[in-house]
């Protein structure tokens, strides 16, 4: 397909923030009921809740797949350098999404405690470390690492472990915890629906006070990241958006109207992923201190063909893949009962 | 070793590893698709029955596919991403296809696959394995695309120089559709039919040897043996073509396969044998002209020898090795057909079930396609050595410049316990499915499903 005048480099950049947000909108509820699994003590109640991820977490975890793919086809040398350059930490990230995904489907095989008990472990261990390591991996891009000339990260595993990325991790587990308890609330009644009426305003503070404090620790540390709201102070309206958003996740709970607040909170976390890809662009990943070695939308990306080719199969794969996500999320609406072939 | 070998390594058995799972979810995947339109065909609920216990087994397949898949994916960046620089621009695209087109359909309708029995029509849940099996095939044609361009990369050009250059895409289709694509395709999926194929039938002879589930058993193995006898008639098919495909466009792989130093006329091809890398030679009995046969069907064109296809030994695979890799593969490959044929005659016969002997044999077969696979693969990948992209990007020069040594041992070591505690794991669980058997229950449909 030809696509004119379209800067696809900016549009790939904007698609592939799509879809990390995609994946954090979705898979996120997914880490944050994996958090919340070792606080739910009885095993009907931890099966209940397992399953209210059961049919869908599959195909969430795609979302990274694609994004993982999308990126590697649309910015090589982006792909190149963050894996290689963060290869311990990808190596655990691995092997949480790994033990976390086999959990899922072991756990309930066996009637035994201590296999339930050691799973479960895996499962929500799993979940938390997932959620832990993209947000630092996530942080470190956002917040600068160093490259040299050739695009090459020179840092080492310790470099990574600074105070703001790891910040940014711990905040990506208040969200994701928040963003599955409030998930969880819809997908459940009884005693564990009640258990979590208990803890969803509880990860909603926790949450607010980790988003404070990285909010302030933004424009202390890494001011780069506002300094495109400085100079356009129009795009502050995103902020807002994103308080209000947050601000009516904590006012929707109250009101026990959780599809509100689950709207709610899906929306406040596209808005902070909208808010950092505002603040990156055009980087991908920021050198620093050496600014001019970062790799951008332009010196990272593939050619323009391959840009072009890539768009088309996205403009005819996404819609399909809309399409049918929405009608699993359809069959499987409704509180969580457990039967047969549950997990 | 050095950051270089250990990377190979860890592909390597990552790569096998995760191996085992995907041609068993395709194979397994066809197999449900005939169970449940012979459900619906029939009306009859032992399908129905035979349907969710192979689903829970495919559940159990499936979650390590997984779980093992995306490994492969974050190492093409970790530990290759020099290779990631060169070949982003045209292996990039058809891993995202691959995630848009098949994982996305796949893991959508395992859902209602695995969990939608009480939930949807018996339509619905046929259409939806239909689906999980359409993306399964679909994930298996752009990760053998992308592999293929690596045999025979085709549809690019190079841009810039030295450590900077890297393959640009000029023509998308001809990428796609580059020389080996179809063939290795179809060559897969072969395989991945016999997989799924000898799966069922070893577990449905294991219940006849016990004499338990019997007529569980005799109906799935009906079903099960016509497919294995199929794929591995077609596989033998495919081989043929392939290999007329590598003597075309990868010489001095087939050489390596044969062991076949000077370019020879009849060549022959041998049953087995042993490569003398330093004598260039080869040893082992010998069928006359049947290589020339198999790579150009007609016994006395000449088949390319390595002494001419890579002059300097630096240009070849480990010969003995890949030779051993694609002589298992064969061997396997034709006693799959034995035991199929055999297998299908006694089950046609009414004789199956009292042939203790070729029962136990159908219960190891499991282990023909695995072997032949990884065997295959192993011939494939090592016979493409000592390149990473035929022709284009060296495997010593395709590592990530930034990795340390260290780094890699600790994740070989990593990867190696974490995949031995999965296999057994995995092992164990199937081991109790099989055991349990089929559910009961299940013989009598529940929900929507009983509506017909």
């Amino acid at each position: 397909m030809d696509f004119g005048t379209l800067d696809l480099n900016t549009t790939w950049f904007i698609l592939i923030a799509v879809l990390f947000a995609g994946y954090a909108v979705l898979d996120g509820f997914d880490l944050g009921v994996g958090t919340l699994h070792l606080f739910v003590k009885g095993d009907n109640e931890r099966r209940i809740l397992l399953n209210t991820i059961g049919p869908v977490w599959d195909g969430n975890e795609v979302w990274l797949v694609t994004g993982g793919g999308a990126l590697f086809a649309a910015f090589p040398n982006v792909y190149a350098t963050v894996f290689s350059g963060f290869y311990l930490a990808l190596v655990l990230l691995l092997v949480s999404l790994i033990f976390r995904a086999v959990a899922i489907e072991f756990r309930s095989k066996r009637e035994s405690r201590l296999w339930r008990g050691v799973w479960d472990t895996s499962f929500s261990l799993g979940s938390l470390l997932s959620g832990f390591l993209l947000g630092v991996a996530f942080g470190n891009v956002a917040a600068g690492i160093p490259l040299d000339a050739r695009g090459e990260f020179t840092g080492s595993f310790w470099t990574l472990l600074r105070p703001y990325p790891i910040m940014v991790g711990i905040t990506s587990i208040a969200l994701f915890t928040m963003h599955g308890s409030i998930y969880a609330l819809l997908k459940t009644d009884g005693t564990v629906h009640e258990k979590l009426r208990h803890w969803a305003p509880k990860a909603i503070g926790v949450f607010v006070a980790c988003y404070a404090l990285l909010t302030v620790s933004t424009f202390v540390w890494v001011p780069h990241l506002v300094d495109r709201f400085m100079s356009r102070p129009w795009l502050f309206c995103l902020a807002i958006v994103n308080l209000l958003a947050i601000a009516n996740v904590v006012r929707e709970i109250r009101r026990r109207r959780d599809w509100a607040a689950f709207l709610s909170s899906c929306i406040a976390v596209i808005m902070l992923l909208a808010i950092c890809a505002i603040g990156m662009y055009p980087n991908l990943v920021l050198s620093a201190p050496n600014p001019e070695h970062s790799l951008t939308i332009r010196n990272a990306s593939s050619s323009q063909k391959t840009l072009s080719v890539m768009l088309t199969i996205a403009l005819i794969g996404m819609p399909l893949v809309i399409g049918y996500t929405s009608s699993i999320y359809y069959i499987f609406r409704g509180k969580v009962k457990l039967d047969r072939a549950s997990y | 070793m050095d950051a270089i070998e250990l990377s190979r390594l860890q592909f390597a058995l990552t790569a096998a590893f995760h191996y085992l799972y995907p041609p068993m979810s395709i194979g397994l995947g066809l197999l449900l698709v005939l169970i449940e339109a012979a459900w619906l065909r029939t009306g009859n609920a032992l399908y129905h029955q035979m349907a969710r216990f192979w689903t829970r087994v495919f559940g159990l397949i499936f979650a390590m596919g997984v779980a093992t898949g995306i490994v492969m994916e974050f190492e093409f960046g970790t530990n290759w991403a020099a290779y990631s620089r060169f070949v982003g621009d045209v292996f990039g695209s058809a891993l995202a296809a691959e995630g848009i087109f098949a994982f996305f359909l796949e893991s959508g309708f395992l859902a209602v696959l695995l969990f939608g029995w009480d939930k949807v029509s018996r339509r619905v849940h046929f259409l939806s394995t239909c689906m999980v099996c359409l993306g399964a095939h679909f994930s298996a044609i752009w990760i053998v695309v992308a592999n293929s361009w690596m045999q025979t990369p085709a549809g690019f050009h190079i841009v810039g120089e030295g450590a900077g250059a890297r393959a640009e895409i000029t023509d998308f289709w001809a990428m796609v559709f580059n020389p080996s694509s179809v063939d290795r395709l179809f060559h897969t999926l072969c395989g991945a039919w016999q997989a799924g194929a000898f799966l069922v039938i070893s577990v449905s002879a294991w219940y006849l040897l016990k004499r338990k589930h019997m007529d569980f058993a005799r109906a799935a193995i009906r079903l099960a043996l016509p497919v294995a006898l199929v794929a591995s008639l077609l596989q033998l098919l495919s081989g043929h073509i392939s290999a007329q495909g590598i003597a075309k466009n990868q010489p001095v792989k087939l050489a390596a396969f044969e062991g076949l130093y000077d370019t020879t006329s009849n060549a022959p091809l041998r049953l087995f044998g042993w490569v003398d890398e330093k004598g260039e030679s080869v040893v082992g009995p010998a069928i006359p002209s049947l290589l020339s046969v198999l790579a150009h069907n007609d016994p006395s064109k000449p088949v390319t020898g390595l002494r001419e296809a890579a002059p300097d030994p630096k240009d070849r695979p480990p010969v003995n090795m890949t030779f051993q890799f694609f002589h298992l593969m064969v061997a396997v490959g034709f006693g799959l057909i034995f035991i199929s044929v055999l297998g299908l005659y006694h089950s046609r016969r009414g004789s199956l079930a009292d042939n203790r002997w070729l029962l136990w044999l159908l219960v190891i077969s499991v282990l023909g396609p695995h072997i032949a696979n990884q065997a295959g693969w192993f011939a494939a990948e090592v016979g493409r050595q000592p390149w990473i992209v035929q022709g284009l990007l060296r495997t010593s020069d395709a590592v990530s410049p930034v990795l340390k040594a260290d780094a890699v041992i600790a994740s070989v070591f990593l990867f190696t316990a974490v995949y031995l505690l999965l296999f057994a794991v995995f092992i164990y669980l199937l081991n109790d499915k099989i055991q349990h058997g089929p559910d009961e229950a299940d013989l009598v449909p529940t929900g929507k499903l009983a509506g017909g």
